[in-house]
C-alpha cells in the first residue's frame, strides 16, 4: 500500500477529485494548507508600495491506495491539477506500514 | 403679500442650510468608516474613539471660542437665540427677492461647525496607528478652538491677516474650502506626522517602502461614499441660497458638477494605478474620488460639467502620485489625507482663476500661502508643545500590540482571532 500525498492548487481540487473518483480511489482527506517552493511566496501591491506574500495558500490531498493503483493516482493527479505555470505543486508517495478501518477492525488492502 | 415672500424666503433658505449642514456632518461617519477600514484591525476602535470625539470637541469648541473668533459675536454664542421678524423683513427688503441671502444666524453656525469637525477629521487619518489619543484630542481643542477659526476669519470672515493685508483685496477665492478646510487640515497632518514620525515597519533599512494593509476595505469604500453623498451639502450648501430661480440653478450646477468631478476623479486614479502598479488598486480608486471632491470644492459654482470634469481627471491623477511621493520622502500617511486634501486641496485653489474672473492666480497664491504657513507653523508649535509634556506616540510596544488595547481597552473584534 503506498500513501499519495498531493500539494495542488486549491482551484484545481475538483478537477483533482473527480479524476480520482474516475480511476477508482475509495476516499481522499483534504486539507487547507499554507508553504512555500523555490520562489519563496511573492510579492503583492498596496498603493505603490510592495508587501510579501511569505505563505501561499494550497491544497494538501492525501489518499491510500493498493500497490497496483500507485502509479495510476500520481499521474491523474499530475494530470488533473497541472496548470503549466508556476506553483502546481507537488506530488508525494510513501510507504504505508499499516491501514485499519475503524467499524470493522478489518486491516490491510481491505481497510482501503 | 411681499412680506409673507420674505418669511417664507427666510424659511427656506434657513431650512437649506440646515440640511445641507447635516449632510455635512454626515461626513463625520464617512471619516470614521474610511480610517478604520484603511488601518490595521488592532487600531480600529482607537481610531473610532478619536473620529467620535473629535467631532463632538469640534462641536464644543466652535461654539465657546471658534465661531467668534472667525465671525465675531459673543463667546458661547451670546445673542444667537435673539429673533427679530423685522429685523428680517427689513434686511429681507434691503437685499431683495434675488439678492444676499437671509437667514438665522443659528443656522449659519450649525453650518460652519460641521466645516470645522471636517478639518479636524483630516488630521486624525494621518497621524493614525501611532498617535497617543489623548494628545490628539487635546490639540483637537486647539485646532478647532482657535488655529482653523484665525484662518478662517481672513477668509470667509473677511478680516485683515494680523492687520497686514486682506486676501480678499488680493482676489482670493475659496467657494467652500478647498484651501479653508481641507489644505488646512492637511497642514496641520502634516505637522503632526513630521513630530510623530512613521508607524514602525512602514519603511524598510534601505529605505524602501513596505506596505501596511488596510483591515477592512468594504468599510472604506462605504466611507468614501458617505463623504462622496456628505459632499453635496459641503458644496452646495456654500452657495449659501436656495429660494430664488437663479440660485437654485447655481445649486443644482453645485451638485452636478461635484459629483462630474467625484467621478473623473475615481476613473482617473484607476487607470493611474492600473498603468503604474497593473492591478486596479481600490484604495487608489477612493482616494481619486476624494481627489475630485476636494478639487472642485475651491469653485464647484462657475466651471461648466466638462470643466469640473477635466479638474476632477488632473485631481485623480494628481493624487496617485503624490501619495507615492509622499512615501519616497518617507512621510507615512496610512490613508493619504495629505495628498487627498492637501496637495490636492492647493491644486484646487490654483484652478479657480481658470473659471472664475473674480479671483487672481496671486490672490489664489497668497491665501494659500497665509492659510498653510499659519496652520503648519500654529499645530508645529502646539504639536511640539504636546511632545515635550505629555507625550505624542505610543510606546513601540503599545504599536505592535496595537492602540486599541493601550489606549481603549478593548478590541473591535474581540471574538476574532488576530493575525495583526
Amino acid at each position: 500500500m503506498q500513501l499519495v500525498t498531493a500539494i495542488i492548487k486549491p482551484f484545481k481540487l475538483d478537477d483533482v477529485r473527480d479524476a480520482l473518483a474516475e480511476v477508482g480511489v475509495n476516499g481522499i482527506t483534504v486539507t487547507e494548507v499554507k508553504g512555500f517552493g523555490r520562489q519563496k511566496g511573492h510579492t503583492e501591491l498596496y498603493r505603490g508600495a510592495e508587501y510579501i506574500v511569505d505563505f501561499l495558500p494550497k491544497i494538501k490531498v492525501e489518499t491510500a491506495v493498493t500497490d497496483d493503483l500507485a502509479e495510476r493516482v500520481v499521474e491523474t493527479i499530475v494530470q488533473a491539477a497541472s496548470t503549466g505555470k508556476i506553483g502546481d505543486g507537488k506530488v508525494f508517495v510513501s510507504k504505508l506500514e499499516e491501514v485499519v478501518r475503524i467499524r470493522t477492525g478489518e486491516t490491510g488492502a481491505q481497510a482501503i | 403679500m411681499e412680506n409673507q415672500i420674505f418669511e417664507l424666503q427666510y424659511a427656506i433658505d434657513t431650512f437649506y442650510f440646515l440640511v445641507c449642514g447635516a449632510l455635512v456632518m454626515w461626513m463625520a461617519a464617512g471619516f470614521s468608516l474610511l480610517e478604520s477600514g484603511l488601518v490595521r484591525s488592532k487600531n480600529t476602535v482607537e481610531i473610532l474613539t478619536k473620529n467620535v470625539a473629535l467631532y463632538a470637541v469640534a462641536c464644543i469648541m466652535y461654539m465657546a471660542t471658534g465661531y467668534a473668533l472667525m465671525y465675531g459675536g459673543g463667546w458661547f454664542l451670546q445673542g444667537i437665540e435673539a429673533f427679530d421678524l423685522s429685523e428680517v423683513l427689513a434686511s429681507s427688503a434691503e437685499n431683495g427677492f434675488a439678492g444676499d441671502s437671509v437667514y438665522s444666524p443659528a443656522s449659519d453656525f450649525f453650518f460652519q461647525v460641521v466645516f470645522v469637525a471636517t478639518a479636524m477629521s483630516i488630521v486624525s487619518g494621518a497621524v493614525a496607528e501611532r498617535m497617543k489619543l489623548w494628545t490628539f484630542l487635546v490639540f483637537a481643542i486647539f485646532m478647532t478652538g482657535v488655529i482653523y477659526p484665525m484662518e478662517g476669519s481672513w477668509t470667509w470672515g473677511s478680516k485683515d491677516v494680523f492687520g497686514m493685508f486682506n486676501l480678499g483685496d488680493l482676489g482670493f477665492s475659496d467657494f467652500a474650502g478647498s484651501g479653508i478646510v481641507h489644505l488646512a487640515g492637511a497642514a496641520a497632518a502634516l505637522a503632526g506626522v513630521l513630530l510623530l514620525g512613521a508607524r514602525k515597519g512602514k519603511y524598510g533599512r534601505d529605505g524602501h517602502t513596505i506596505a501596511i494593509p488596510g483591515a477592512n476595505l468594504p468599510l472604506a469604500t462605504l466611507g468614501t461614499f458617505i463623504l462622496w453623498m456628505g459632499w453635496f451639502g459641503f458644496n452646495g450648501g456654500s452657495v449659501l441660497k436656495l429660494a430664488d430661480a437663479s440660485n437654485a440653478h447655481s445649486v443644482a450646477m453645485v451638485f452636478l458638477n461635484t459629483n462630474a468631478a467625484a467621478a473623473a476623479g475615481l476613473v482617473a486614479a484607476l487607470l493611474t494605478a492600473r498603468a503604474l502598479f497593473g492591478k486596479a488598486d481600490l484604495t487608489m480608486a477612493l482616494n481619486g474620488a476624494l481627489a475630485g471632491l476636494v478639487v472642485i470644492t475651491a469653485e464647484p459654482s462657475t466651471p461648466t460639467a466638462l470643466q469640473a470634469s477635466i479638474f476632477g481627471l488632473v485631481a485623480g491623477i494628481v493624487v496617485v502620485f503624490s501619495i507615492i511621493g509622499m512615501d519616497r520622502l518617507k512621510i507615512d500617511d496610512p490613508v493619504g489625507a495629505i495628498s487627498v486634501h492637501g496637495v490636492v486641496g492647493l491644486l484646487g485653489l490654483l484652478l479657480v482663476p481658470l473659471t472664475n474672473d473674480e479671483s487672481s492666480f496671486t490672490g489664489q497664491l497668497a491665501g494659500a500661502a497665509t492659510i498653510f504657513v499659519w496652520v503648519f507653523v500654529a499645530s508645529l508649535v502646539v504639536w511640539s508643545a504636546l511632545k515635550a509634556t505629555m507625550g505624542i506616540r505610543v510606546s513601540e510596544e503599545e504599536e505592535y500590540e496595537g492602540l486599541d488595547i493601550g489606549e481603549c481597552g478593548m478590541e473591535a473584534y474581540p471574538e476574532f482571532t488576530s493575525s495583526t
